[in-house]
């Protein structure tokens, strides 16, 4: 198998062929009466609630799962005290019961064979699977060091396969969360603060006077607590400040929206400390105690006026001003927001060291209104034999970027390429929970990676378009019908949250933790998984921290009290920061060493060609990158993404409201299904955009396949950062076609 | 006993949680809602006003979908809620026609469905579904003959406005501006 080209498998043929299953009676509730739905109604009060946390994102909102005596979900609602949602969960969460009924689901195990001469994917049993899994493991192990396995993981799944490869002796570990979405915001804040921000942010929104947003769209992500503090924020007359190109959601809840040229964001954010320093309305007190390299800091931004940033941004001069002291006026109570998904233009660290900054020069780090100390509660670990050291591992594939605080997925796939030098080949994926098609920037490198491969598995719950690449696929339950690991996160008070199932794994599908568990045995791992069922692992857990399975089942959510002091600075306090110097680095000294700009300087970025428009993306409330868009209740809300076009590009190119057009980007990469023209004011006349995530070509994905337009597929330019390894993705250029450029559909 | 429903634009981000808790409290079947998100922009680049809301039935006092209807299935209850007895629908449709604000649509089952303001869950105390899910708490619901009503508190000191007033309808929807 290694030496054929892989081909993609239109999971079809023969791999679900047949396998006709009753709709569960939700879905048959769906036609419903209106009267019988009183009925149920009635019944109400025997429904059945059980404790859940949300996986439809990463928010992992706590809440109960409704069903009745049959089994069947009548809906999903969030737990009243957890931090995470309040008791309200987003439509995402609410539309959760999608992935379960979603008929499009993985049912059985699949496996790649040949049959007359045709790559094919057929159904077998869990035992054939995981056996010719753990046979291929082994095999890997011996010829070249369990090191060569690979794990692209994404999610709560990835946890329980994370214990196995570290079990089996491999941390070659990376997941597209870091290098692809946050990474670079967490390499900025920690250089400077000594700190992650992490998930969910420290953001204290809720009690902020100014909230200035860098791109971050809140609202349409839907981060469910930030949305909720940005509403309360807007209730308590906070000035909202957004810096975008486009009119998002937040920036029309905004007093100040800067229309910014697309790339120039750090430019702007030098201007902003310029005059924050030189008309001294920095935090004295605050820079003095805690911050070290502001003389350094103020010469450097000197050349960075107002005047200036005009000329790079569009960004008047006054208007930079106003909002510099409006922020400056309302600190400590200033958030510049860390934003998530970070990976623009390859100086994103920097970008995030800016803001970080400018938090420091305002004081708000650590203060009410700017950024908490976040607090979680560490769950016990389960009692295992230590793991295995491996020779190497995402650390030594990753060696080039001496930031990276976690696996570089790009730098994985670029391990598995053929290269004799290579000192850290890998040669199989275990890929689990992420849609690699749909995450990772330039698919030619990637395919060519996965064509290299000796062996690659998929764990997903959805026929998603990387299962087509795989050598097995394995059905994953969804998180509604499954145990997982306690959920522990950094908040204001810690807090855990429980998952347990509420209804009973629909087709074959089986647990993350059972996979693993089965596959560790079968591996001879068994001392790494002393249990029969992951249930004995969280009973456990919770003992050790005063609380029990059966109090969990009953509350979902339970909080604990802070053990590392306040959540804020006091007056005078005196604070060691984890920074080399233990104090806020305006000047970065490990910057330095690497031989990097030791503070952020504004880069020029390439810019469209006549005729190309800078290709945008972004985020719908209603659904979580690409996971989501065939689940029925969430396709129902958006079921295709759209192309906006602002009125003046409409008009030079003949464009109509609604009409279908096709893309090509800068290196003639064409979208392979048509996108839908909205003419809109909301974008500048340099850019389109779109939401991610969309134009999936997996026919398999009944609701999803065709519909709308992949930014991925249109990436293929990546400027990486040269820190921490992160993909720039927004470096890329499209023009706008009217006719079908290719007869056939590429699927 | 007037109900009403008050929505704040200003905090309102369009994320459609409304409609799928409707749908799923209420077994709207998928294709279908009660509820739904309107935009409007006004203006041109960058000068622009973006407003976002949650639209429904308007539960109007003056109800041209309870006059027009021939057998007396929409009619009004108690609180002023607009309601339709599938039983006695014909589903001719001229209650969707007199509509000004689209708010009802053919269920499949061929009786015409709408908004209920969820009056099954009124009646256990709990407000509407879609209330009780905004994440942005932009949506408000109580009785405007109660002045001390956080509803009739919020019109008091809030500017607003209600959907197609010159269609005469009197809604109970109002929009927080």
């Amino acid at each position: 198998m290694g030496t054929s080209r892989r081909k993609f498998i239109k999971i079809s043929a023969l791999g679900f062929g047949g396998v006709a299953v009753a709709a569960t009676s939700l879905e048959s509730m769906g036609v419903n009466s209106y009267l019988e739905g009183f009925a149920l109604e009635d019944s109400l009060v025997k429904l059945r609630q059980t404790a859940t946390y949300c996986e439809v994102c990463f928010w992992k909102c706590a809440g109960w799962v409704h069903t009745d005596s049959k089994g069947t979900i009548h809906k999903i609602i969030g737990n009243d005290i957890d931090p995470h949602c309040n008791g309200r969960l987003c439509p995402r969460g609410t539309g959760g019961v999608g992935m379960y009924t979603d008929n499009d689901r993985l049912k059985k195990p699949l496996v790649r064979k040949v049959i007359d001469g045709e790559e094919t994917f057929v159904e077998t049993d869990w035992d054939e699977a995981l056996t010719l899994i753990a046979t291929k493991m082994k095999g890997i192990k011996k010829e070249y060091g369990a090191e060569s396995l690979g794990l692209l993981k994404h999610g709560s799944p990835g946890s329980h396969f994370e214990h196995l490869f570290k079990a089996f002796g491999s941390e070659s570990i990376a997941e597209p969360a870091y290098a692809q979405c946050r990474g670079p915001r967490e390499a900025g804040f920690s250089l400077t603060f000594g700190s992650w921000v992490g998930s969910p942010e420290p953001t204290d929104i809720r009690d902020t006077k100014c909230l200035v947003l860098i791109g971050s769209h809140i609202g349409e992500n839907m981060h469910n607590t930030q949305v909720q503090e940005m509403s309360d924020a807007i209730d308590r007359g906070a000035t909202i400040i957004t810096v975008d190109p486009r009119l998002s959601t937040a920036a029309s809840k905004s007093q100040h929206w800067l229309a910014i040229k697309p790339s120039t964001d750090i430019a702007l954010l030098l201007a902003w400390m310029n005059v924050i320093i030189n008309e001294n309305l920095y935090d004295k007190e605050y820079v003095d105690r805690y911050t070290l390299g502001f003389e350094e800091l103020k010469e450097h931004v000197q050349e960075y006026t107002p005047e200036w940033a005009y000329g790079v941004t569009t960004i008047k001069p006054e208007e930079i001003r106003k909002t510099a002291r409006i922020m400056a006026a309302a600190a400590p109570a200033t958030i510049i927001h860390p934003g998530r998904h970070v990976t623009w233009y390859g100086d994103d660290t920097q970008r995030a060291r800016a803001m970080a900054i400018l938090n420091g020069l305002l004081g708000s780090w650590g203060r009410r209104g700017g950024f908490y100390f976040k607090e979680k509660i560490s769950i016990p670990k389960f009692p295992h034999p230590p793991y295995p050291t491996p020779k190497w591992g995402w650390q030594e594939i990753g060696e080039k970027y001496p930031f990276a605080e976690m696996g570089i997925t790009n730098e994985l796939i670029k391990a598995s390429l053929p290269s004799e030098d290579n000192e850290y080949p890998i040669k199989a994926w275990f890929v689990a929970g992420t849609n690699l098609n749909n995450s990772i920037p330039n698919k030619k490198l990637l395919e060519e990676a996965i064509n290299a491969l000796d062996f690659m598995v998929v764990v997903d719950t959805m026929p998603m378009e990387i299962t087509g690449y795989a050598d097995v696929v394995l059905p994953e339950c969804t998180y509604l019908e499954r145990y997982d690991g306690i959920r522990s996160a950094t908040n204001r008070e810690p807090s855990i949250a429980l998952r347990m199932p509420a209804v009973a794994p629909r087709f074959d599908s089986k647990p993350a933790w059972w996979i693993a568990k089965q596959l560790g045995e079968k591996l001879g791992l068994h001392d790494y998984f002393k249990y029969d069922d992951f249930k004995e692992v969280i009973a456990w857990q919770l003992k050790q921290m005063g609380t029990s399975l059966e109090e969990m089942e009953k509350i979902g959510v339970k909080k604990f009290p802070r053990k590392s002091g306040p959540m804020y600075l006091e007056e005078g306090q005196d604070y060691e920061f984890y920074t080399d110097s233990g104090k806020i680095e305006f000047y970065s000294g490990a910057l330095e060493r690497e031989g990097f700009d030791p503070m952020p300087t504004y880069t020029k970025h390439p810019e469209p060609a006549p005729g190309y428009y800078r290709l945008n993306y972004g985020r719908s409330p209603m659904h979580t990158f690409s996971r989501t868009v065939n689940n029925p209740n969430l396709n129902d809300l958006k079921s295709e993404n759209d192309l906006w076009v602002n009125p003046k590009v409409a008009r030079i190119l003949g464009l109509k409201k609604g009409q279908y057009v096709w893309l090509e980007n800068q290196d003639g990469v064409q979208s392979s299904f048509p996108i839908r023209v909205r003419v809109t004011e909301r974008i500048r006349w340099d850019s389109v955009y779109m939401v991610h995530g969309f134009g999936h070509n997996n026919k398999k994905l009944g609701r999803a396949h065709g519909k709308g337009a992949s930014d991925t597929q249109l990436i293929s330019q990546v400027a990486i950062d040269p820190i921490m390894g992160g993909t720039g993705m927004r470096g890329n250029f499209v023009k706008i076609l009217t006719e079908n450029p290719s007869k056939t559909v590429e699927v | 006993m007037r109900y009403a429903m008050v929505i704040d634009t200003k905090k309102c981000v369009g994320c459609s949680d409304c409609v799928v808790a409707c749908q799923t409290e209420n077994n709207v079947p998928i294709g279908y809602c009660r509820d739904w998100i309107t935009e409007r922009v006004e203006g041109a680049y960058p000068n622009l006003e973006l407003e976002l809301r949650s639209e429904r039935c308007n539960h109007c006092e003056n109800a041209p979908c309870v006059r027009c209807c021939p057998t007396g299935a929409s009619h009004i209850i108690e609180g002023g809620i607009v309601l339709v007895t599938p039983d006695e629908c014909i589903g001719c449709g001229a209650c969707i026609e007199s509509c000004p604000y689209d708010a009802r649509y053919q269920h499949p089952e061929g009786y015409v469905d709408k908004c209920t303001f969820c009056h099954h869950r009124l009646e256990k105390g709990q407000l509407p579904a879609c209330v009780s899910v905004c994440p942005t708490k932009c949506m408000y619901f109580g009785d405007l003959d109660n002045p001390n009503s956080e509803v009739s508190q919020l019109l008091k000191a809030r500017k607003h406005k209600t959907l197609a007033p010159e269609a005469g309808t009197k809604p109970h929807v109002y929009y927080l501006i």
